[in-house]
Order: C-alpha cells, then structure tokens, then sequence
C-alpha cells in the first residue's frame, strides 16, 4: 500500500489516466442500458430487465465489475492524493492569482469530482447496495417487486421531481468533468500527435457532451410525462 | 505616467512580508517594466529607505534571471516575452500594478521579490546533460538527424528556466521545465543512451523537491516567455512511461532515484 502511495507524480498520473479512461468506457454501456427506461419500444421493461440480468450474473461481466469498482477507487484515492500534493507545493498563495489562458474545466477537477462521488455514494445506495441486500429500494409509486428490479427502482426516483433535477445538475457538472477528462487522459499517457491530438480534441468535446445529454433525457422525459 | 504599485516587501526569507503601496509619477511609456523599477528604488534610496530586491541579468530575455508576478500573470500581461522585455506603454496611465515573487514552496523567497530558484539546477544535476565528451564539431553529415527533430529540440532548447511555468501554474507544477529538458535531449541521437535513465532521475527529483502535479491545465504553456509547448510535457510521459515499462533495471546501480 505505502508502494502504491509513493508512485512517481508521472506514474501516478498514468494510472489516473488509465483508471479514468476505463470508467469513460463504462459509461456509453451504461446508457445504453439505461435508455431501455424509456419506452422506446413495445416490451423496453424487458430488455432493460434482462439487459440488468445480464450485467449482474454474467461471469465476465461480473469480473469486469470488480474492475470497475477498482478503477473508481484508484481514480478517487489518486484524484484526492495528487490534489493534496498540489495544495501543499504552494504554501503562499498570490494576492492576485489566476490571470493565465487556461484550459477552463480543468481548474475545477476536485471540485466537480468531489460532487460526484457524493452522487455516486447515493447511486450505489439506491441500485448496487440493494441488490447486496445492504440497503433497502427507493421508495415510491411503484411497488419494487425484488433487490433485482432495477426497472421500478429508477421509475420510483426519477417520478421524484426533486431527485430528476438533481440528477441533470449533475449530469451537467460530470459533463464539465469529462470535458477535461478525455484529452487530459491521452496527454497525460503521452498520446499526443500533430495529426491526431485536434481529432482527439473534438471526440473529448463531442463525448463530453452527447454522453451527459443522453442521461439527461431520461429525467427530461419524466419531468414532462409524469 | 502615473501608477500606483503594490509590491511584495519581505526582508529575508524567514520575515513575514507584506504588501506595500507605491506611487510612481513622470514614467516614460517607452520605459521598459524593470527600468521604471529601477526609478522607484532610485527614489527610495534618495530617502535612505531599502530599495526593493529584484532579480535581472540580460535584461534582453536570454538569461532567464527575471522573475515577477505581475498582476496575477509571471512576466506580466504580454505573451513570449520576459519581464525585462516589457515596456511601460502595456499598461494604463494611473493604474494599479499588483507585483509578486513567484510563489512555491520550491521557490523560497529569499528577499522582496528574489526567489530561489536552486531547485532547478538540482534537477538539471540530476540528470539534465549528457555524460560523453562530444568533441568537435562533427561534420554535417557524420550523425543524421531529421529537420523536424532537430527545430523540436531547438524549439525545447529555448527553455531559459525562469520558472514561469511554476510561478503560472495552479499546481506549482514544474513539468514544462523538465519536460523540456527531457526532450532537447531525447530527441537527438546523442541524448538517447542516457534517455531512460534521464527521465527517470529528474522526474525523481523533481518530485523530491516538492513541486505539485500536472493536471494538464496548461497555463505554464499560456504564460512561458519562450513559449515551450505542452507537447514536450506530453513527450516526456511518453519517456517515462516507456523508460519504466521496458528499461532493465539500470537505475540500481546508478544514481538509485527512480
Ligand atoms: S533579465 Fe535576462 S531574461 Fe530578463
């Protein structure tokens, strides 16, 4: 463990850059899944079940989520280490700081970080520490049948007008995180290149954007219909 | 011109420091940024007070000795230049001009506005050279190098370790420095041998003197008087993640950093 914290600042940055590379894959499946909550089609309740059914039992899948969890957890731990680092290496702050062209997003890593683990915490107590038996379903006006019945769980928050808005504040400020995020990740692994670092630029814009956004119009769809 | 100037006075590196108010008054628009300093001070000694402490060699920006934090920007508002390059007429008649050393804990203040900047010779020990002797001039021919490596070498060779990438960056970062250090050498043949073994120890040291981590905000490239790129910096992670991955374990019997 001492080992892990002494890491080199670059090796520590490496393996921030890999952790949150991996959860920037995640997160596509995840909305994927998640649009199936929407009645996109006649039987979407049974495919979001049986897609839920799958990431759960699925033994490569169920690999895959110690993995995930890992790559949260070494993402977090490093985030907060390297921040502390940062504080410490000016003990002296200017009187009159900050007047640089920067890149905007990147100033307010913690920050946005930080709110989302909160939401994370409360994500985990609302699905995954359900399903664990640790925590009991969100409440609402639908009856959850099982710990596994993801479907009427997220019904039961998002009909909950308080908790939607939230959710697409959040969505908003894990956009800004992203937005940093994916450009700062191949810099920091060295995959910079005259040809390819523009392209790499606008994908980081466009995931930072479409990714949230399709989050979002979950809510957006109960806020109206509901 | 009149200006109103809220410098950093601290008496020795131990003393507290405090801001203190000036007022210059007649300066000359083509005056240059560290002459109207020198007028300030000129007038202070008149009055048998202490002149303030700034550092200045060149006063051409080649020697990277100049070292102010002026209104929340190192070397003041303009862009590729050092302080000692920047005239009067930049700013405003009757404005106020805010001027602070660099700030981090790797840059002690040593007097008013004189940092110590000795962290960075300790990096460059580290391994910023290469060990052979490389004689004379070899003919042009003798050891090809591609156009395109030898102008990002001499690019990253304009590097003149002011330090303006720490004092600029939120984290106190001094990864511009080191990377472009890293790179002048990696990229030529003659860096190569030691390439490894070089990113390994001065990353190491620049680790060990306390300076903060890259979170690749990028006001050091913003704010360099020489304006080093990013891409150095990026250069060198690719050094170092390689150097670590696929290097044999040479630094043991070396220096032992790594
Ligand atoms: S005094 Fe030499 S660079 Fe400014």
């Amino acid at each position: 463990m001492s080992k892990f914290l002494r890491f080199s600042s670059l090796t520590k940055k490496i393996i921030m850059a890999f952790a949150g590379g991996f959860l920037m894959v995640f997160l596509p499946v995840h909305l994927g899944i998640n649009f199936f909550i929407l009645p996109i089609t006649e039987n979407h309740q049974d495919i979001f079940r049986d897609a839920v059914h799958f990431m759960t039992t699925f033994p490569l899948i169920k690999v895959m989520e110690i993995v995930l969890i890992a790559a949260f957890i070494i993402h977090l731990l490093y985030g907060f280490i390297l921040q502390v680092q940062n504080w410490v290496a000016r003990p002296v702050r200017y009187k009159k700081e900050g007047w640089s062209h920067t890149s905007f997003f990147s100033k307010f890593m913690i920050h946005t970080g930080v709110i989302i683990t909160i939401f994370l915490v409360i994500h985990f107590m609302n699905f995954y520490f359900v399903r664990l038996g640790l925590t009991s379903p969100p409440e609402g006006p639908y009856r959850v049948a099982d710990d596994h019945d993801f479907y009427f769980m997220a019904v039961n928050l998002f009909t909950n007008k308080t908790y939607s808005i939230v959710y697409i504040v959040l969505l908003v400020l894990l956009g800004f995180h992203l937005n940093h995020a994916f450009q700062s990740a191949f810099q920091s692994l060295g995959l910079t290149h005259s040809k390819y670092t523009p392209y790499i630029k606008a994908i980081g814009d466009i995931y930072s954007i479409v990714v949230p956004l399709g989050f979002i119009l979950i809510p957006l769809y109960f806020l109206i219909y509901y | 011109m009149d200006l109103k100037l809220k410098i950093w006075r601290q008496e020795n590196a131990k003393a507290k420091g405090r801001f203190e108010t000036y007022h210059v008054t007649n300066i000359s628009p083509d005056c240059s940024f560290l002459e109207m300093l020198d007028i300030l001070n000129e007038s202070l000694v008149d009055k048998f007070e202490m002149p303030i402490a700034f550092e200045h060699d060149c006063r051409e920006g080649i020697c990277g000795t100049c070292s102010l934090y002026i209104n929340g920007r190192p070397h003041g508002p303009d862009a590729g230049i050092t302080v000692c390059q920047m005239h009067m007429r930049r700013f405003k008649d009757g404005s106020t001009i805010v001027i602070e050393p660099w700030r981090a804990r790797s840059f002690p203040v040593l007097r008013d506005l004189m940092i110590d900047r000795t962290a960075f010779d300790e990096i460059i020990q580290a391994g910023g050279y290469i060990s052979i002797a490389t004689g004379n001039a070899p003919d042009a021919h003798a050891l090809p190098v591609p156009k395109n490596k030898a102008d990002l070498a001499m690019d990253a060779a304009a590097c003149i370790g002011c330090g303006a990438c720490v004092a600029a960056c939120k984290n106190a970062s001094a990864m511009l420095f080191v990377s472009a250090k890293v790179a002048q050498l990696a990229l030529l043949p003659q860096g190569r041998p030691e390439a490894a073994r070089r990113v390994q120890a001065m990353v190491a040291k620049m680790d060990e003197l306390g300076f903060g981590n890259c979170t690749n905000t990028y006001a050091c490239e913003a704010e360099c008087p020489k304006e080093i790129k990013i891409t150095n910096i990026a250069l060198m992670n690719r050094e170092f993640f390689a150097a670590k991955v696929c290097s044999q374990k040479e630094m043991a019997g070396t220096s032992g950093a790594g």
